[in-house]
């Protein structure tokens, strides 16, 4: 399916409040759009609800209040069946990879499509051989053809996290959300990463949302940086835009700049 | 080329078939056919229903049993602690020389080779019908258990605090005291309890042979056909086992989580 | 309070091993043990003419054992003990079976209900109270004396032991990756087959040659109530008072549980 029209909002957040403990508020009313294509950054503070955004989005956190309005229909009130339909078009990748170590590259890719088929079949490794073909092809994209039979738990953490794009990709999704994706890697590890999935976003013609908390790899990669604080929006521009008046919004305290 | 997703596992798949084959084998030598099942489910109903409502017939066999069982496991299970303790010491083969370890492991090695029904019958045999067959039958089947684990645990350590503790100057019982008991005292706790446990649960079956304990009261009533009777029993029996296990729980947690420092 | 020169002086601090209420619990400890002991040994009746009688009725017994019939084997016991292996191996099987999903309903990651975690909870106890022998004796009063009522046996007894381990191996599962498969839309089932089954497989393998080791010990002597196995030889010898093949029967118990044994580490080692 392609991408809806640039005008259409892939996903819209609508007033989203989150309280893990009554009266404290992570999320305060948040309202966001999120168009067809391009990389979104999400950066403030820890604590500041980067993380549960994002797990608002694909309910791994249950909202406390608002909308969160994505394929045409707010999906915070969907539960069994409906919910897990919404949830195969929404990608996730991982701080910690979250692959299946014991497994190996091939199955973990292919838990993608785990949404799409019926249990038996899966227990039973019966995937349709175009699934398999598309995941041969992700797995050449991403450079790791040569290990689709190894145990996840040899690969590197880089790797590991390549696995899990895919992983996310091969659920044909309509959007990517990236928890904190490159916060275990290093440096070099990281770019790699941020670059792979600002260029498979572009490809698949998805938007792509990544938590972070690394402000330099934000200016360089994303089309739109969103900054957080106290559980609302206080930046929401281009990463020109990001002066150091912004960061100071964002982050609070000077000491840290230069 | 053609490139495969899956390589098939031959090696599990052959296991799985050869388990299938064995199940097969075996079912057909031990002569289970589908009419004994199911006239035993059909006599397994009756069976029931005269077990239900369960009825103490005889209340105060029931308590005695009850409570020499519990005796029964109290003093094994405290002797037979007290015993492994220096028997699994002895055991271990890094810290003790050969002479003092290779008979504590045969001695282990021995408890633990027979089921404790069977001890309990030699038991019998020597001592004579009643409880002390049965506390010695358990007091060797807590060597075996807590001697063999006890002493696996020592062969694990880090001898590395053992060395710190003999470089003060300690005599060899004190470096057992700081030095080995620290590190594996956690471990005997969980061994000794759950060999409490065991020892309870034994200890209401080797009245079944003679050895005292309410086994012989439920052998008893089975033979009197005493179906509800049986079903009472029952239930006491693992109303006191679930009692034993909260118990071992907490006595665990008051042993295992030790050590702050205090300022006053 | 001041000390010398003025300085005020500090209370000096103490260094306690436990805190008061730890000390208050260790010392409940103590003196229930003491207390459970000291009734106990008042209770118990020992009757001190047995006692003292023991080393020369074990010497009694020992001698007559000896000779071992070893004669006895091919007719008397060979075919029994095969029998026994068989329903320790089938009772564990079966064990496994039905210990499954009652396992997966007691870990609260995996059935998150705590009726239903409270209740499996409770099946797995109830099966790992009634004693292997008493089972036994429970099967070959409905089902008649024989090898179905000692596999039964085996089988009712192991559910709780495997079911309770599983429990908690499933329990203790990474959560990351079953959140990974949560998030991409996974039903159930495939959460199962493609998140839990891969983390629990090799704890599941090793409780089950545990049990299943264990399983050949207790078919041992299930016979001892007429469930089948060589238990029933034993009994049968004793009754008769035919102490050499007692002896013999004794001797291959020995044997195949040291054997079972081996076999148990040997495959630990290989595969787990």
């Amino acid at each position: 399916m392609t991408a809806t029209g640039s005008d259409q909002a892939a996903l819209s957040v609508r007033g989203l409040v989150k309280e893990y403990v009554r009266g404290k508020r992570v999320l305060d009313g948040l309202t966001l759009d999120f168009g067809g294509t391009g990389l979104t950054a999400v950066i403030g503070a820890s604590g500041t609800g980067k993380s549960t955004l994002l797990r608002c989005v694909n309910r791994l956190v249950e909202p406390t209040a608002g909308q969160i309005v994505f394929g045409g229909r707010d999906i915070v009130p969907l539960s069994g069946r409906a919910l897990r339909e919404a949830r195969r078009e929404i990608g996730m990748v991982f701080q910690e990879y979250n692959l299946v170590e014991r497994l190996s590259v091939m199955e973990n890719l292919l838990s993608g499509r785990l949404g799409y088929m019926p249990s038996l079949q899966a227990w039973l490794r019966r995937f349709p051989a175009a699934d398999i073909e598309r995941a041969f092809q992700l797995l050449d994209h991403v450079g790791l053809a040569a290990q689709a039979n190894q145990r996840a738990d040899a690969l590197s953490g880089g790797q590991r996290q390549r696995v899990g794009i895919a992983r996310a990709l091969m659920q044909s999704p309509r959007l990517l959300l990236a928890d904190e994706p490159t916060s275990s890697l290093d440096p070099r590890t990281a770019v790699e990463i941020m670059e792979l999935m600002h260029a498979l976003g572009r490809e698949h013609r998805i938007p792509v949302i990544v938590n972070m908390h690394d402000v330099e790899l934000a200016r360089r990669f994303a089309d739109r940086i969103v900054g957080l604080s106290g559980g609302a929006v206080v930046f929401d521009g281009t990463a020109d835009a990001l002066d150091d008046d912004a960061l100071q919004r964002i982050y609070g305290g000077t000491s840290w700049m230069q | 080329m053609k490139r495969v997703a899956f390589k098939p596992d031959w090696l599990a798949r052959a296991g799985w078939l050869l388990l299938v084959a064995y199940v097969v084998y075996a079912v057909g030598r031990l002569d289970f056919s589908v009419e004994r099942f199911v006239t035993g489910i059909d006599n397994g109903a009756r069976f029931l229903g005269r077990m239900l409502p369960p009825r103490i017939a005889q209340p105060d066999s029931l308590v005695s049993g009850l409570l020499e069982s519990l005796q029964i496991a109290v003093l094994a299970s405290f002797a037979g602690i007290v015993l492994s303790l220096p028997i699994g010491l002895l055991a271990a083969r890094n810290l003790m020389p050969a002479w003092a370890s290779w008979p504590a492991r045969a001695v282990i090695a021995a408890a633990r080779s027979f089921h404790p029904v069977i001890v309990a019958i030699i038991f019998v045999k020597a001592v004579g019908f009643g409880a002390l067959a049965g506390i010695g039958a358990l007091v060797v089947a807590s060597i075996g258990f807590i001697g063999k684990l006890f002493a696996e645990a020592i062969e694990e350590i880090s001898l590395k605090q053992v060395e710190a503790v003999r470089a003060t100057g300690a005599g060899f019982l004190n470096v057992l005291a700081y030095g080995v008991m620290p590190q594996v005292f956690g471990r005997f706790i969980g061994f000794a309890t759950y060999q409490l446990d065991s020892n309870l649960r034994n200890s209401t079956m080797v009245g079944i042979v003679g050895a005292g304990g309410i086994g012989g009261t439920l052998f008893s009533a089975f033979q009197r056909f005493d179906y509800d009777f049986v079903a009472a029993i029952l239930l006491c029996i693992i109303a006191m086992i679930m009692v034993g296990e909260l118990l071992a729980t907490w006595v665990r947690k008051v042993f295992v989580d030790h050590g702050r420092v205090d300022e006053e | 309070m001041n000390g010398a020169a003025g300085v005020p002086a500090t209370l000096p601090r103490r260094w306690q091993r436990f805190t008061p209420a730890q000390r208050l619990a260790r010392f409940t400890v103590y003196l229930a043990v003491v207390l459970a002991v000291v009734t106990s040994v008042r209770q118990v009746e020992v009757i001190p003419e047995f006692l003292l009688d023991a080393p020369e009725q074990m010497q009694d017994l020992l001698s007559r054992m000896w000779p071992i019939a070893w004669d006895h084997y091919p007719g008397g016991v060979h075919d029994a003990l095969v029998d026994t292996l068989h329903i320790a191996t089938l009772g564990t099987l079966l064990a496994v079976l039905m210990a499954l999903p009652i396992g997966l309903m007691a870990a609260h990651n995996v059935v998150p209900s705590r009726i239903a975690n409270q209740f499996a909870k409770l099946l797995l106890v109830s099966s790992r109270s009634v004693n292997s022998l008493v089972w036994a004796l429970l099967f070959v009063a409905v089902f008649g004396p024989g090898a179905l009522a000692g596999t039964l046996a085996i089988a009712f007894r192991s559910i709780g032991f495997v079911g309770k381990l599983v429990g908690e191996a499933l329990e203790e599962t990474h959560r990351g990756s079953l959140e990974a498969l949560e998030a991409a839309g996974a039903p159930w089932l495939s959460r199962l087959a493609y998140g839990w089954w891969p983390q629990v497989k090799p704890a599941f393998w090793s409780i089950v040659l545990f049990r299943w080791d264990i399983n050949v010990r207790e078919s041992a002597v299930l016979g001892l109530v007429g469930a089948g196995g060589i238990g029933m030889a034993l009994d049968t010898a004793m009754n008769l008072f035919q102490w050499n093949r007692v002896a013999m029967v004794l001797f291959a118990i020995f044997a195949v549980v040291v054997l079972a044994e081996l076999l148990v580490t040997q495959i630990r080692k290989r595969i787990l």
